[in-house]
């Protein structure tokens, strides 16, 4: 009994050190948002190509469809934005943009500059509608069903291995159950 | 001899100089509070109560942006939105609670500093207790086993008896040895 003590210090060893070895593969910026399966938060707001209508979440499509939180000040943006011009070309579904934070002329800019997958991009200049829908930077892309819930969030930067990994299988579920 | 024209120029050049050190200290002060400042807003409040809450409250969440900095601290752009969020909910006489469900609900538990107690976070309340407990009775354990057994008296049998007589002469031995009158015999030898 006595001998079984003297490996509880390895045992108290190997428990932390597994801990640790998992929390080495855990990303601490990718918060679990509380927002899936919510509705779509509701608001009021203009586009960036017709600044002097404003739309509401009655606007929005009534199929599934892509949320793009962007602003012209974002780098990852530019960089997802070939992979969402693609999805768009394609016709995937549609892509809604949140023009977050941003200024209506810089957010014309880079459009015209880069190129929009965007069907339109309602302007959340003050960040409003960013925080009904939790979000804490751009980019951020959110899944929208049919009914206008939320059903998966990505956080960041979307490259080809998550749009392909994580992206489309959650598209591909929302398209399957709408379908039905 | 300087002349009062002389002394008033140098004088004058010594406030300017004076005024020049005054300047670039406040420069200084200023460049070392800068950080302090990033985070001011210009919020009027109705009384001392509401800005006191919105204090403790800016102190109690967490920045989602800049994770490890409260929302006061943060210069992030989320966080100068929340900012006014609380703000506007507090001067529209919203209580604590129910700002801490606003948020809640948009930023799930991540945003409180303090997390909330429940079945998930009892080992992050009660964990520390939980290995003070552990200590305290391992504590507990070295000093039972550090404190001197009672004696007992030992029972010799002949055969110990003897052996303990030789070792106890061997002893004598080497402590005569050991000790310098001893060796001064052997040096006289």
């Amino acid at each position: 009994m006595s001998r079984l003590k003297l490996f509880i210090p390895v045992g108290v060893f190997l428990v932390l050190a597994l801990l640790l070895w998992r929390g080495l593969y855990l990303d601490p910026r990718t918060l679990p948002s509380v927002l899936i399966d919510k509705p779509l938060p509701e608001f009021e707001l203009p586009t960036v190509e017709h600044a002097d209508r404003l739309i509401s979440k009655a606007d929005l499509p009534k199929e599934p469809f892509l949320l793009n939180v962007w602003g012209s000040y974002c780098l990852p943006c530019l960089q997802e934005n070939p992979i969402l011009k693609a999805a768009a070309e394609k016709d995937v579904l549609p892509i809604i943009g949140i023009n977050y934070k941003d200024k209506i002329n810089l957010a014309l800019m880079w459009m015209d500059d880069n190129g929009s997958p965007f069907e339109f991009s309602v302007m959340d200049a003050d960040g409003r509608l960013g925080i009904d829908l939790g979000v804490y930077g751009a980019p951020e892309t959110f899944v929208i069903d049919g009914n206008g819930v939320i059903r998966y969030k990505h956080i960041g930067v979307i490259d080809y291995q998550s749009w392909q990994e994580e992206i489309m299988p959650a598209i591909e579920a929302v398209k399957a159950e709408s379908l039905n | 001899m300087t002349t009062p024209a002389a002394m008033t120029n140098s004088r004058r050049g010594a406030i300017g100089s004076v005024r020049i050190l005054l300047q670039l200290a406040t420069l200084v002060l200023l460049c070392l509070t800068a950080n302090a400042w990033s985070a001011i807003d210009t919020f009027e409040f109705e009384n001392d109560e509401q800005q006191h809450r919105f204090r403790t409250l800016s102190n109690e969440f967490r920045c989602p942006m800049c994770q490890n900095t409260s929302l006061t601290g943060s210069g992030g752009g989320v966080a100068e939105d929340l900012r006014r969020e609380i703000y506007l909910m507090i001067v529209d006489g919203k209580t604590d609670e129910e700002i801490k469900q606003f948020m809640l609900e948009r930023y799930g538990d991540f945003i409180f500093y303090k997390p909330r107690l429940m079945t998930e976070t009892l080992l992050l309340w009660f964990g520390p207790l939980l290995f003070l407990l552990l200590g305290g009775w391992i504590v507990l354990g070295v000093i039972k086993r550090a404190r001197p057994q009672e004696q007992q008296a030992v029972v010799l049998d002949d055969a110990d008896q003897e052996r303990l007589r030789k070792l106890l002469a061997g002893v004598d031995r080497l402590n005569r040895i050991d000790s310098p009158d001893e060796q001064d015999k052997s040096d006289n030898r």
